[in-house]
């Protein structure tokens, strides 16, 4: 994407587009991450020495 | 890359998302993201919902991946074969850097969430089916040798292992026949496809069977693998894996897989051999996805009575 000449109105919609979904891509792997994290752990959160 | 890159700089404008879906080969990667449930959902055992979910995506991605990095190695030929040229990069709307990140990135993303959320058994299929499908089949052997895809059909076969060992943890006798039923299914299936689109590869130079053994010769092997593939295919029957709708569909299909491979073994060449090949290659797609379909309804049927 170097040396671009200029980008028209179609490729800014297209860039910004792709934004969107990074943006999308990055939120859904925390979810995953947070989610699949409490499920692992279960009910062992709790389990520790007071 | 070997050769002068002429798709590189030729990009026309900025390249959409759908461009980058494309190039994880999205038909690929629903046979694979089945291939995978059907060797979740078999394997004794279960696996939190979540977790399931989370395996299919990580092995969907990974080997979407793959598809990416064989397309940013191979955009030299894609460009000049018919089937391949209206890729992203052959067309000039992803550059062969963005091609290369993209695969890298998903394909270490997608093995590090299956190894740490779901397992590192899986995990690790999930990175020696990449590893294989892009060394070993892309950049070693799809251009040397005719034996290309009998080898290179083992990353194609490695999903229903994934798929099991996430939810066992484990690799068994069970899984390994799932993996050999479609690597004996591979070669009929894409020899069958080569059958036709003969010039195609031997104008770009890959030794598919058909280039260079002739026409003849594919057609022996097809019909050697078919009966290799039909009584592999009823094994899960007798191991128990698969019950006795299974055991019948298995037989009636396998039956009907070696009959159409014969019939391509009689047809001429030309018109009419090219015909009964396409049929062949129609039904080797209708042949796997049902047998493993009828594998995961009979395991669905079960789990639901239990």
């Amino acid at each position: 994407m170097t040396d671009e000449p200029k980008q028209t109105d179609e490729d800014k919609r297209r860039q910004r587009l792709r934004s969107i979904a990074i943006a999308l891509a990055l939120a859904f792997l925390v979810v995953l991450f947070y989610a699949a994290t409490l499920v692992r752990l279960g009910g062992n959160v709790m389990n520790r020495p007071i | 890359m070997e050769s002068e890159m002429t798709a590189d700089r030729v990009a026309v404008g900025e390249p959409s998302v759908g461009d980058f879906l494309a190039l994880m080969k999205p038909r690929v990667m629903s046979l694979v993201v089945f291939t995978a449930l059907v060797g979740m959902v078999t394997a004794p055992g279960g696996l939190h919902p979540l977790l399931a979910a989370i395996a299919l995506i990580a092995i969907a991605v990974g080997a979407g991946a793959s598809g990416a990095l064989n397309m940013w190695y191979d955009a030299d030929i894609d460009a000049r074969m018919a089937r391949t040229a209206a890729r992203p990069i052959p067309r000039g709307k992803v550059t062969l850097d963005e091609a290369l990140s993209f695969g890298v990135v998903l394909s270490v993303g997608s093995v590090l969430t299956l190894g740490v959320l779901v397992n590192w058994t899986a995990g690790a299929l999930l990175a020696l089916t990449i590893a294989f499908y892009v060394f070993v089949y892309t950049m070693w052997l799809k251009r040397r040798t005719p034996q290309n895809i009998v080898i290179g059909g083992a990353a194609g076969a490695f999903p229903p292992m994934v798929g099991w060992a996430a939810v066992t943890g484990s690799v068994s006798i069970e899984s390994v026949l799932l993996f050999l039923i479609i690597f004996f299914w591979t070669p009929p299936h894409f020899w069958s496809l080569a059958l036709y689109r003969c010039r195609d590869y031997e104008r770009v130079g890959v030794p598919m069977l058909p280039v260079v053994a002739g026409a003849e010769e594919t057609k022996r092997q097809i019909l050697l693998y078919s009966l290799l593939l039909a009584p592999l295919g009823v094994v899960p029957a007798l191991i128990g894996l698969g019950g006795a709708v299974y055991l019948v569909a298995s037989v009636v299909l396998g039956a009907m897989f070696v009959w159409l491979a014969y019939d391509v073994r009689r047809s001429r060449e030309g018109r009419e051999g090219d015909q009964v090949a396409r049929k062949l290659f129609r039904f080797s797609l209708a042949y796997l996805f049902l047998l493993f379909a009828v594998l995961l309804g009979e395991h669905v049927a079960v789990r639901m009575m239990a």
